[in-house]
């Protein structure tokens, strides 16, 4: 489904600040693939999501994407593959437009945007469907302005919006780090739930480990721009954390795990 | 008892022209609110209107053909704009300001090298003309003017209700969110600036006849008087204009606040000179409002937490 092929991204090139973000990194999805990515802070596993997104053009290497080479094609033309969650709630949604129309928005990702009217009638009694699966209320005020919800309110409505077409590849940038203690799991609860009932690909950055071991058939760990680490299958369902952090050790050659990376356990 | 009457008499001319200045305002209005970029290519683009309208009637064409090349070149304006912005990496407001300096040298040449180019009513046929704006009859142009401005809210509150239109909409609203949702955020913003541009070159265009002649410093400050009838308007009817047509219908009604308030305030001797200063002035307050509302409110919950 997806192959990064040696992808590399060097920021500020040529200053004193130049880093290394991505460092040829290679990784072959298959359909169906639901990876969790960890690292701490600087492994790249923002960058990797971003590069694939096309935030920005790699230095090196491709991206081919359901046999599609997706390696120079702009962002916008990315996204009509592609469904996206940042890690800001801010990010995700048109503050200033209603939660219907938010959606109507994302329905229409990957399709021209001509003179017909922005929603249809019969749109809006799916997206009331659609909302009241997320069991927060929603559904009776899809007419306020989505700057009125909550952080929570927003992931799940921008969780919403990236699976509403269904997208071949969904990114999800450590969408629930920036959520309270009693939001993100409900948040996790309902990734879990789009990703099975559609059998979405994805690829899921998280800064819990527990997250990471519990969720999805792959983990991937990332540092200095490298996949070090990459478990799937039966010999992921039987890691645990202290597992993990032994073989990020081993790995990645260093003593101990700094707190950097801040995996909470 | 004078006063009052003085003032009455001269409200026929007030409300003509915020009309008028109401469709420049409702462009204004697309970019600085819709978009959220400050568009300052509209005081070239102004008198861009202007000249070529006159220039167009005054060389024998009909005057709608040369109002719609005058909307026309308006949309070519906001085409640089946008050109100078999404391809060659320029920030927006200078963008702005290097075609509508490059636009005071065109307007120039469209009106042969002249600063102005009168038109009269006696001579040529024109939509509207100051000279009847206290008649009863139908060449009265505020008629004209109110059919004018509902149609062009009507049009717009059609289009930004569209696929395309709600695109331009989330461009304003979030660029990021709009790119992941596969909208090409440069072409939305090119599209915007252009049908910003294209109002205010139409508002030029009808200025122009309005007043008789077009000048090429007709649109020194436009974007200021633009920012005042949106500001105004925004803040007189927020609490009951919710829908967007009553939104853009509030750009007109802020656009009249102004120049009724304007010829108020010359009535009262001011110097004209000092018009431009106390503009400024009047935008830069309304403008300031959010910003000194929330530090009033934080200094009210500093409070709070003080006597908790």
């Amino acid at each position: 489904m997806l192959k990064v092929q040696s992808i590399s991204k060097t920021f500020h090139p040529g200053t004193v600040n130049a880093n290394t973000a991505l460092d040829g990194v290679s990784l072959h999805l298959k359909e169906g693939d639901f990876v969790t990515v960890i690292g701490g802070n600087g492994a790249g596993k923002s960058t990797l999501l971003n590069a694939i997104a096309g935030t920005f053009p790699v230095d090196e290497g491709g991206i081919v994407l359901d046999g599609t080479d997706i390696t120079r094609l702009p962002e916008y033309k990315r996204a009509d593959f592609l469904g996206r969650v940042f890690q800001d709630p801010m990010m995700g949604t048109a503050p200033t437009m209603q939660i219907d129309e938010n959606l109507a928005l994302a329905a229409r990702r990957g399709q021209k945007r001509g003179l017909k009217w922005g929603m249809k009638k019969e749109e809006q009694q799916r997206y009331r469907e659609l909302l009241a699966t997320l069991d927060l209320g929603l559904e009776d005020r899809m007419g306020i302005k989505v700057g009125l919800l909550s952080g929570g309110q927003r992931q799940s409505l921008t969780l919403l919006m990236a699976t509403l077409k269904k997208p071949k590849l969904l990114l999800l940038d450590e969408h629930t780090a920036a959520l309270d203690p009693r939001t993100a799991p409900k948040v996790l609860e309902i990734t879990e739930q789009l990703v099975s009932s559609q059998r979405l690909t994805t690829l899921m950055i998280t800064h819990n480990m527990r997250d990471a071991l519990h969720l999805g058939n792959r983990l991937l760990m990332m540092d200095g721009g490298r996949i070090v680490l990459d478990i799937e299958g039966e010999e992921k369902k039987n890691l645990t954390v202290s597992d993990l952090l032994d073989r990020f050790s081993a790995a990645s050659g260093k003593e101990e795990v700094s707190d950097s990376l801040l995996l909470s356990k | 008892m004078d006063f009052v009457l003085t003032f009455l008499g001269t409200l026929p001319g007030a409300i003509t022209q915020g009309l008028i200045w109401g469709l420049m305002a409702m462009g204004v209005y697309v970019t600085f609110r819709v978009l959220s970029v400050s568009d300052l290519t509209v005081d070239g683009t102004l008198a861009t209107g202007g000249a070529v309208c006159v220039i167009l009637i005054r060389a024998g064409a009909p005057v709608g053909a040369a109002i719609l090349i005058a909307f026309l070149t308006g949309l070519l304006c906001g085409l640089s704009t946008a050109f100078l912005h999404t391809k060659w990496g320029i920030p927006v407001i200078l963008a702005g300001i290097l075609t509508q300096i490059a636009l005071y040298s065109v307007n120039l040449r469209v009106m042969a090298s002249k600063a102005n180019a009168s038109i009269s009513v006696d001579k040529y046929s024109l939509l509207i003309s100051q000279r009847y704006v206290r008649e009863t009859s139908l060449r009265n142009p505020l008629y004209f003017l109110v059919i004018f401005t509902v149609l062009v809210i009507g049009l717009l509150y059609w289009y930004f209700g569209t696929e395309s239109g709600s695109a331009l909409r989330a461009t304003g609203a979030n660029p990021r969110m709009a790119r992941a949702q596969g909208i090409n955020t440069d072409f939305q913003i090119t599209l915007g600036l252009m049908i910003a541009n294209g109002m205010v070159a139409l508002a030029g265009a009808l200025l122009a006849q309005y007043q008789g002649f077009a000048d090429v410093n007709m649109g020194r400050g436009a974007i200021v008087i633009g920012l005042a009838a949106v500001i105004i308007g925004e803040v007189l009817t927020q609490k009951f204009f919710i829908n967007f047509a009553l939104k853009l219908l509030a750009v007109s009604i802020g656009s009249i606040v102004y120049f009724l308030v304007l010829q108020l305030v010359l009535q009262l001797g001011l110097n004209t000179n000092d018009l431009k200063l106390i503009s400024a002035l009047i935008v830069a307050v309304f403008l300031a409002v959010p910003h000194f509302s929330k530090r009033m409110k934080m200094n009210q919950n500093k409070g709070g937490e003080k006597n908790a």
